[in-house]
């Protein structure tokens, strides 16, 4: 499935740098009218046809450099210091005349991670590309029109003379970060800058627009800035990384160099913590990642899960479960068409087992996992808890049954009201389902707290005063203040910076060893599925299409698209940077269908013991 | 609780980047608070504001002890004294025809400050009252419609289905008739008549009617967003963990959903008192308003309006208390709105 | 597309149907307002009441009489006022039409090009002095009593500085049609027109601004700055065009509530005799029959108003078309 071509290496050593940035520091307005300093005494240089990764965790000043190189920093709330020389221009010396004049859209280029918002909703895609061809340079406009179609071209955009008429609301976000990287070609740049060009993009699409850029690069001969937080990126784009902490340069220099032997303590750190697909082979169960000395950066023994799956009778057993939702319009209001979110989903979980559903946005895994809750009423099918089918439940015994399945969000500061303190919102649940007394209540969540890695003390905030990884950790105790059978985790780690990330997942399955709890892990991250499962479902446009043991499903993967999932995951290993997977450019596929449409029977193949793989047809 | 293994995981100090910079246990009301307080123009207008209510509640004090007069009985055959002299407050009219009387103008004394009106009452004392009336008016129907509002905008949302059909409805049809033409009708109907509820009584000029009619008219325009809000709050993640964690409904909408729409309540309170004051004038200045003898600065204003030309100040007086308060309620909105939705402060 | 349309005029038409059935109860099903005591006057005998009450058919069973009202409306448009009997109510309606017309247009051309200008001014100029000032002065328009600004108007250009240079030209108040005296007809209506834009060029300005200020937080207004094209053209072409959606929508929604009457107090203060004074003359003395035509005038042109702003919306937001 992956196609090998080899890529000429780009970074030619000895000429002069396009991109040199010395000792810059940056500092912002914050409140109260102090100067907060975002980066400081920060310098790195980037050569002609060279990559170089910007690489570091949320709050690393990675974004802020990248948009410094543009001017792009509110000069009113911002103060830089240092030197940036592009092109041969001092871009921190130039008025705004001049950077429009010589650096944005004439030496350099951005592109965003966000390519949902990054084009001008009103405006057509040829419109945009036009206008930042027809800004620097007198052209006409149909030469300028017959340039943005020859760009949509060459960013494997199908049908480009017919689709550059079109808004970017009919383009998929793989698309519109396509049409972004057209408009930044636009100007034949020197440099282009990626900042997270991929991060909000599904794992499919992540790889096309790698490929793409890969292709692109060597095509125009530009060096690339690419900024990122994933190692598995890095590791397959750049040629040099920079590591950044804090606004600091912790570590540069070749990428190979820095992966195969890190220096410095927090680089280790951060690279022990990347989960690597593949890294699985053999263990049998579920394997904590490594606990990391942040000191020394030397990376522990990881454990593995201890108990077992037991294996006598399921705790969830879910058969036939079809989640569809209506979309309505036109004369008063009628029903249009129907949006297949689930389609005859069954799978079963056994107490202390962990069954990952793994896919892609818009795949079902997370209706999924709110229909079996039934958190929405469009379901059909069965949901048997322990001995209860939940669909049969009246409102009063499912609320009460609630105590047995518990959910940990993806986005834990939007799942807690900012106006409840961390102790009322885990005190809550324990009152209204008549635990115990509130006294009792606060004990249990002392000692929860205490478990979860943060202290009683906190209970008196408020969520806002947590960090991303500690309000995971509060959720994880909210949903343990009820002593649940069956956790459904929905993308919990999926915002996490990797090291918190790798902590709440080492947490989890200390859970799960302590309190014999089964895990519903619903994720796009395979690599992190990995680590965590026993089991794997792999749904595409609302189907299971394949489901089995872990081992099974990463390494005999049967049907096309797991295998197409699988293939596509980067991996933070610099020896493979060359490699192209030949994707065929895909348009987003949406289980739309009209009112009509009849889902056609499937059947399930059993190729090994407990590995299914849906036959089409 | 299962035993506690041996081999515990050593975990690190929670997300070393966070780090423990010192929170202080802040709630969500005390920072709202703390951000007011951060804000010059908030302190002062809130100060400024507060100095128009205590002095438009010292009025009967301003009435006896200074101006000497009873701004509600018509003073037409009053002398007052300026300079030991004798001066009529209703004085001869010695242009044109010379027809007819024309009260006196601003005096700059402690008696008649700002003249009198037509029927020879002290302008600076009756705005005093009237302010009393105004604030009044504004504040009650404030709260009354913001009451309404929450009420039917969280039935719509959070009951939905049939009920949502008729008050989302109802709203859009009110919607469109124009809120002046709403108001004057409803004022012809029920002003100048009591009604009796049961041991309750409403007088034919009470400031009740006024009050019901000017807390109703804008009810649309605030329980429409109220609707969106509940609407937008239901599906939000958090009250969805309420429902997962099995939390009875009516606490989810008390604790929940209540306390997080009460903020865009209180963003829409200074700003809907500023346009229920300039309602007040407009429906008083039409003369369906608060009734004579009573004041409010809109009846002072419709007194004006024959003494334009003659005596400007009868008019000028009160426009400019209008002006002046309805502005401080603005920029006081205004903070408020950033402080409590700080999404559209980042524009500043 | 057709579907759509006759949606749109069905509801149309229950709105205008509702807002006439909630006139007709407010002044004919409320408890204490008995229309025939009204029309027969203050402390008429209760023979004449009830004579009146024959006389205008208000003894009929209220469907009746809101079936009457409506057909003799639309119908045979032949509906003769209560307070001047005889006087026949649609011709008076569409003779007050092009006064409102003539205030309301003037004003919303002032109003749309300052309250434009405004916002894009403040906002290019944010936290400096002219957005400060123009900000200052849209806080104080807004705060400020429209009958009021007319009274204040008028007392400079009609009384104590209307004998100088500067508005010796002003006439007295009252409307001119155009058909008459075109220049008359402009020079009575300068200042009413500037008194009713004062007003919204404060709303709109304010809102403009805030709307341009977000959408410079939008990531599209950063992709165009990273593309190079200069601020004129970020400002204007991309930050503008989007924020002012939501003023296109307020305008449309303003200008037929205005057309429709709720210009009321400017028409009073400026003895102009338009529809909302014709309303509000109505309302005082209870002529049903007027107060029903001229409420559901302005209600049609809110309604009216409420389809323009909706087809304007797909016309200038793609985002819209969708559906």
């Amino acid at each position: 499935m992956t196609d090998l071509t080899p890529l000429t290496p780009a970074a030619a050593a000895g000429t002069r740098p396009i991109l040199s940035i010395r000792d810059l520091s940056v500092s912002f307005l914050g409140a109260r009218n102090s100067w907060t300093r975002v980066i400081e005494g920060l310098s790195f240089d980037v050569a002609p046809g060279e990559t170089v990764a910007l690489v570091g965790e949320s709050g690393s000043g990675k974004s802020v450099t990248s948009l410094s190189v543009l001017g792009l920093l509110d000069p009113t709330t911002s103060r830089l210091e240092g030197s940036i020389l592009l092109d041969g221009h001092d871009v921190l010396k130039l008025d705004e005349a001049g950077m429009i004049r010589h650096i944005r859209g004439q030496a350099a280029a951005m592109i965003f991670q966000e390519p949902m918002t990054s084009l001008h909703p009103i405006y057509r895609v040829g419109d945009q590309i036009m206008e930042a061809l027809t800004s620097h340079r007198d052209m006409p406009k149909a030469e300028a029109r017959r340039q943005a179609i020859a760009l949509l071209e060459r960013v494997r955009i199908p049908n480009a003379a017919r689709r550059i008429d079109d808004y970017p609301h009919a383009f998929s976000g793989g698309m519109r970060q396509r049409v972004m990287i057209a408009m930044a070609l636009a100007s034949r740049p020197k440099l282009l800058i990626a900042d997270e060009p991929t991060t909000a993009l599904d794992v499919t699409v992540q790889g096309e627009i790698l490929d793409l850029l890969k292709d692109l690069q060597a095509e125009f001969g530009m060096a690339m800035l690419f900024i990122t937080h994933d190692m598995g990126v890095v590791a397959e784009m750049a040629d040099r990384t920079v590591v950044m902490l804090r606004g600091r340069s912790v570590e540069q220099g070749p990428t190979a160099a820095i992966f195969a032997d890190p220096q410095q303590p927090y680089t280790r750190a951060l690279l022990a913590s990347v989960p690597v697909l593949g890294s699985m082979k053999g263990e049998p169960a579920p394997l904590r990642f490594p606990v990391v000395d942040m000191k020394t950066g030397v990376a522990g023994g990881a454990l593995p899960l201890r108990s077992k799956p037991d294996l006598t009778a399921p705790i969830l057993d879910v058969r036939d479960l079809v989640t569809r939702f209506d979309l309505r319009g036109g004369l008063l209001n009628r029903r249009v068409a129907r949006v297949h979110a689930v389609e005859n989903v069954s799978f079963r979980i056994f107490p202390g087992e962990t069954l990952s559903l793994v896919g892609e946005s818009g795949c079902g895994k997370s209706t999924t996992g709110k229909s079996i809750i039934r958190l929405n009423d469009r379901s059909t099918g069965s949901v048997r808890l322990g001995d209860d089918d939940l669909f049969g439940l009246g409102a009063e015994a499912m609320r009460r049954k609630r105590r047995d399945i518990q959910m940990i969000p993806q986005d834990p500061l939007a799942s807690m009201n900012p106006r409840m303190t961390v102790g009322d919102a885990l005190v809550e649940p324990f009152l209204e389902h008549r635990m115990g007394t509130a006294a009792e209540g606060r004990v249990r969540a002392a000692r929860l707290m205490d478990q979860v890695g943060l202290t009683a003390a906190m209970l008196e905030r408020y969520p806002h005063e947590f960090s991303g990884g500690q309000r995971q950790r509060v959720c994880i105790a909210r949903a343990l203040m009820l002593d649940p059978k069956l956790i459904i985790a929905d993308e919990s780690v999926s915002a996490l910076d990797v090291s918190v990330k790798a902590q709440v997942v080492n947490l989890l399955l200390d859970i799960q060893d302590r309190m014999g709890i089964a895990f519903l892990f619903i994720s796009h991250d395979i690599a992190v599925v990995e680590r965590i499962s026993h089991r794997i479902a792999v749904m595409y446009m609302g189907e299971i299409v394949e489901i089995g043991p872990r081992a099974e499903i990463l390494e005999r993967p049967r049907h096309a698209y797991t295998r197409q999932l699988i293939g596509a995951v980067t991996v933070p290993d610099p020896a493979r940077r060359h490699l192209r997977r030949n994707l065929a450019v895909t348009e987003l596929r949406t289980p739309i269908r009209p009112l009509d449409y009849a889902p056609p029977a499937r059947r399930y193949e059993e190729v090994a013991p407990g590995h299914l793989v849906m036959v089409e047809g | 609780m299962g035993a506690t293994p041996e081999h515990e995981t050593a975990l690190p100090p929670a997300d070393p980047s966070a780090g423990d910079k010192g929170w202080s246990r802040r709630g969500p009301w005390r920072r709202v608070l703390q951000g007011l307080l951060a804000s010059p123009t908030a302190v002062i207008s809130a100060a400024l504001l507060a100095l128009i209510v205590v002095a438009t509640l010292l009025a009967p004090v301003y009435a006896k002890q200074v101006s000497g007069t009873d701004p509600f009985r018509s003073g037409l055959s009053a002398k007052i004294k300026i300079d030991g002299k004798p001066v009529p407050v209703m004085q001869q009219s010695t242009e044109g025809l010379g027809l007819g009387v024309t009260p006196i103008g601003p005096t700059w004394g402690p008696q008649y400050l700002l003249g009198a009106d037509g029927q020879g009452r002290d302008v600076a004392a009756r705005l005093l009252y009237g302010g009393q009336n105004s604030l009044l008016i504004a504040g009650a129907s404030t709260v009354l419609c913001l009451l309404i509002a929450a009420i039917v905008g969280i039935a719509a949302g959070y009951l939905g289905g049939a009920v949502d059909g008729v008050l989302s409805n109802l709203i859009d049809m009110i919607w469109a008739f124009p809120v002046y033409l709403l108001a004057i009708s409803l004022s012809i109907v029920m002003i100048g008549k009591s009604y009796a509820f049961g041991p309750f009584e409403i007088s034919s000029g009470s400031l009740i009617v006024p009050i019901l009619i000017i807390g109703l008219v804008y009810v649309p325009y605030v329980a429409r967003p109220i609707r969106g809000r509940v609407l937008a709050l239901n599906q939000s993640e958090f009250v969805m963990a309420a429902r997962g964690l099995g939390i009875r409904p009516g606490r989810i909408l008390w604790r929940h959903i209540l306390p997080n729409v009460s903020t865009t309540l209180i963003v829409f309170a200074p700003m809907l008192m500023a346009l229920n004051i300039v309602t007040e004038s407009s429906l008083s200045f039409l003369s369906v308003g608060v009734q004579p003898p009573n004041a409010s600065w809109g009846t002072i204003l419709q007194d004006g309006q024959t003494l334009l030309y003659s005596r400007p100040m009868v008019s000028l007086a009160p426009g400019l208390a209008i002006m002046v308060t309805v502005l401080l309620l603005n920029l006081f909105g205004d903070v408020l709105r950033d402080v409590l939705d700080p999404k559209s402060a980042r524009g500043r | 597309m057709l579907a759509a349309v006759l949606s749109r005029l069905l509801r149309m038409v229950v709105v205008m149907f509702g807002i006439s059935v909630i006139t007709f109860l407010i002044f004919f099903a409320t408890p204490s307002s008995d229309p025939a005591a009204r029309i027969a006057g203050k402390n008429a005998a209760q023979e004449t009441i009830e004579a009146v009450r024959k006389d205008f058919g208000l003894d009929r069973p209220l469907y009746v009489q809101y079936g009457l009202m409506m057909k003799r409306l639309f119908v045979t448009r032949d509906l003769t006022s209560f307070a001047n009997r005889g006087q026949q109510i649609v011709p008076a309606v569409a003779a007050a039409a092009p006064a409102t017309l003539s205030l309301v247009s003037g004003a919303a051309v002032l109003w749309m090009l300052g309250g434009i200008l405004t916002g894009i001014t403040a906002a290019a100029w944010r936290g400096r002095w002219p957005d400060k000032l123009l900000m200052g002065i849209s806080m104080m328009a807004v705060a400020m009593p429209v009958f009021w600004v007319g009274e204040m108007v008028n007392l400079i250009t009609q009384n104590r500085l209307h004998d100088t240079w500067a508005f010796s030209w002003v006439p007295a108040l009252g409307y001119t049609p155009f058909s008459e005296d075109p220049g008359l007809w402009f020079r009575s209506m300068v200042f009413p027109w500037l008194t009713l834009a004062f007003l919204y060029i404060g709303l709109y300005g304010r809102m403009l601004r805030t709307g341009i200020i977000e959408t410079y937080q939008e990531d599209f207004i950063r992709t165009a700055r990273a593309k190079g094209l200069t601020g004129r053209k970020v400002l204007l072409k991309h930050a503008t065009r989007s924020a002012i959606i939501p003023i296109v929508i307020m305008f449309g929604m303003d200008f037929g509530v205005l057309v429709g009457g709720a210009a009321v107090l400017t028409e009073v203060v400026f003895g102009i005799n338009g529809v909302g004074r014709l309303t509000y003359q109505a309302l005082k003395v209870l002529d049903l029959p007027m107060i029903m035509a001229t409420v559901l005038y302005a209600s049609f042109f809110v309604v009216i108003a409420n389809a323009v702003v909706d087809l304007l919306c797909l016309l200038i937001d793609p985002r819209m078309r969708r559906a």
